[in-house]
């Protein structure tokens, strides 16, 4: 909770840098700010028990998961801010871009502490707004224009949906707390109004959205590649942890976990199509940022695999999974950023020769397509064999084998990029240079991949505690 | 007994959903970005309806300040989606969504 404070009042601080003209030394701040934040949530992991970790009046409980899920989340933030300190730099709005950034960020933060639903909005909305300025921040570009309209429009439908499911529960349950609501369904399941389960499904609706997964996909390849590069990067790691961290608070739990046998085949028919669609379109993409928008959405397959699999280890594989696939996804986009700056394209294409010409992003973005395809060493292969698992444990075998096969279509366009990258020629003339920031930052993210790879239960005995909390909620 | 409580329960859902299904088709159909904004406004509406009956029908008020959030929230989004707008109507000089075709595979 008062990690979320902290962020808000830098927020409001990176607005104030260009009134008080203290706009170079913005970006220091920003990064000492969010090494405070960090250190203010990891301190609530000793206090997971008693009222200490609950604020407003019970709305939000800052432990277990929250504190895992919400270091994980300001952690990817900070290595963002680490990546998009140049393309923020060359911004005249660079104090907005910022401030727009760490609200953001506020908002993914609520959403993995809240415990009512009215905090489950604020959240989603919190973290939209934001990011739908950001998407359209390049105002004379129509790309970006178009992708922050249709992030607006679509979010915004995707938040009725969210808000319509929400009435409808609080109508049939008579509470937005979400222990309350627990309880009841618990005690009343029998005669539970049918506008609970229409409101269960629009809840769902509103979240699959958020989370791209399809049928809902459709606004996130255009988003994800209109948006400026570093946006879309946020947007595909930050966002998709902080929305399967929301649909997890609440369908994992004993909220919505004592209907389970309701909504488990709906979610696990979207699971199944995300799966297909995700793939199959990735796999006929030319542009590489377009195909990392549709392998995001296969990415998201994966979590939501877990959350169907509603089996005890689901928490724990989908922290590993947020881990994995956020490092992984940085390292592509810090990559393909550097690629844009030096070819001006973003096609397959431009990655060709690159092992040639600059042997240390070839190899970083070699081991981010490993980790992101599923390939051993890397830290991509537990997390999908974390996810399996837990698929396989609950008996959703059809749903686990639809998500192998996925992924070897995903082996395909992944490997497209790294057969480009080692077997192509380079244009001539092109000068292959990667500031010092970045080389340390794909340097770490890569090692990272690696080191998870090699010793998966570094972070999913950090997920323990949380699954524990899950499990405990589902009483 | 307030009058919003003689009404039955059923005839609010019903109301709601109809105004949220026409906000849904307005969103889909309609090819003029003001009116999917004022659709998407109408949906919101349909469930602050939706809020206050349910808060009178189980004499609880968390609905109701539930529905103050909504206002201030959709308050902050359309003040967004109209710059949005501005933005694309200054490059485009159109509110027609059929301009906005650049980004297809």
């Amino acid at each position: 909770m008062k990690a979320i404070l902290l962020l808000s009042g830098l927020g409001i601080i990176a607005l104030f840098a260009e009134l008080f003209r203290f706009r170079k030394a913005l970006y220091p701040i920003v990064i000492l700010g969010l090494l405070g934040t960090i250190a203010t949530a990891v301190s609530y992991w000793w206090y997971d028990d008693g009222e200490y970790n609950k604020y407003f009046a019970g709305m939000i409980d800052f432990q277990g998961s929250a504190v895992v899920l919400s270091v994980i989340i300001l952690s990817v933030a900070l290595l963002w801010f680490v990546m998009s300190a140049n393309y923020l730099r060359t911004q005249t709005s660079e104090t907005d871009h910022t401030a727009l950034v760490l609200f953001a960020l506020v908002g993914a933060l609520i959403l993995t502490c809240y415990t009512n639903l009215t905090m489950l909005f604020l959240g989603v909305e919190i973290l939209s707004i934001p990011l739908y300025v950001l998407a359209g921040s390049r105002k004379n570009d129509l790309g970006s224009n178009e992708s922050a309209f249709k992030y607006f429009i679509l979010g915004a439908f995707a938040s009725a949906f969210l808000l319509f499911g929400i009435a409808l529960v609080f109508g049939a349950t008579g509470s937005f707390d979400n222990r309350a609501i627990a309880v009841f369904v618990e005690a009343n399941k029998a005669t539970l109004p049918g506008f609970f389960y229409g409101g269960v499904i629009l809840m769902m609706i509103g979240l699959l959205f958020k989370i791209s997964a399809a049928p809902f996909h459709f606004w996130a390849p255009d988003v994800y590649q209109g948006a400026p590069t570093v946006y879309t990067a946020f947007m595909s790691t930050v966002v998709k942890t902080a929305a399967i961290v929301a649909i997890m608070r609440i369908f994992l739990t004993s909220v919505f976990g004592g209907v389970g046998e309701f909504w488990i085949p709906i979610m696990g028919v979207c699971v199944g199509l995300t799966f297909v669609i995700g793939n199959l379109s990735a796999a006929v993409q030319t542009s590489v940022k377009r195909m990392l928008a549709f392998s995001s959405i296969s990415h998201a397959g994966f979590l939501l695999l877990a959350v169907v699999a509603a089996s005890s280890f689901s928490a724990k594989s989908i922290i590993f999974y947020t881990v994995a696939y956020s490092v992984a996804s940085l390292v592509a986009f810090s990559v393909l950023l550097n690629i844009i700056r030096i070819t001006g394209g973003d096609d397959v294409e431009s990655f060709n020769g690159l092992g040639k010409k600059s042997p240390l992003l070839a190899a970083v973005m070699t081991i981010a397509l490993l980790s992101l395809a599923g390939i051993p060493p890397t830290a991509g292969f537990f997390a999908k064999y974390y996810v399996l698992t837990a698929a396989f444990s609950s008996d959703h075998y059809w749903l686990a084998i639809i998500g192998i096969l996925g992924s070897l279509v995903g082996v395909y366009y992944y490997f497209r990029i790294i057969i480009a990258m080692y077997f192509r020629e380079a244009k001539e003339g092109a000068e292959y240079s990667v500031d010092a920031q970045h080389q340390a930052l794909m340097f770490v993210t890569a090692v990272a991949t690696i080191v998870i790879g090699l010793l998966p239960d570094l972070i999913l005995n950090i997920g323990a505690p949380a699954a524990v909390v899950a499990e405990t909620l589902q009483k | 007994m307030s009058a919003i409580q003689i009404i039955p329960l059923n005839w609010y859902i019903t109301l709601s959903a109809i105004l949220f299904g026409m906000g849904v088709m307005g969103v889909l159909f309609r090819r003029n970005t003001i009116i999917i904004l004022m659709c998407i406004e109408l949906m919101l509406n349909a469930v602050n309806l939706l809020l206050v009956a349910f808060s009178a029908h189980h004499s609880n008020a968390q609905a109701q300040v539930f529905v103050f959030f909504i206002m201030a929230v959709a308050a902050a989004e359309v003040a967004v989606g109209l710059a949005i707008l501005m933005m694309i109507y200054r490059n485009t000089k159109s509110t027609d969504v059929n301009f906005l075709n650049k980004l297809k595979w």
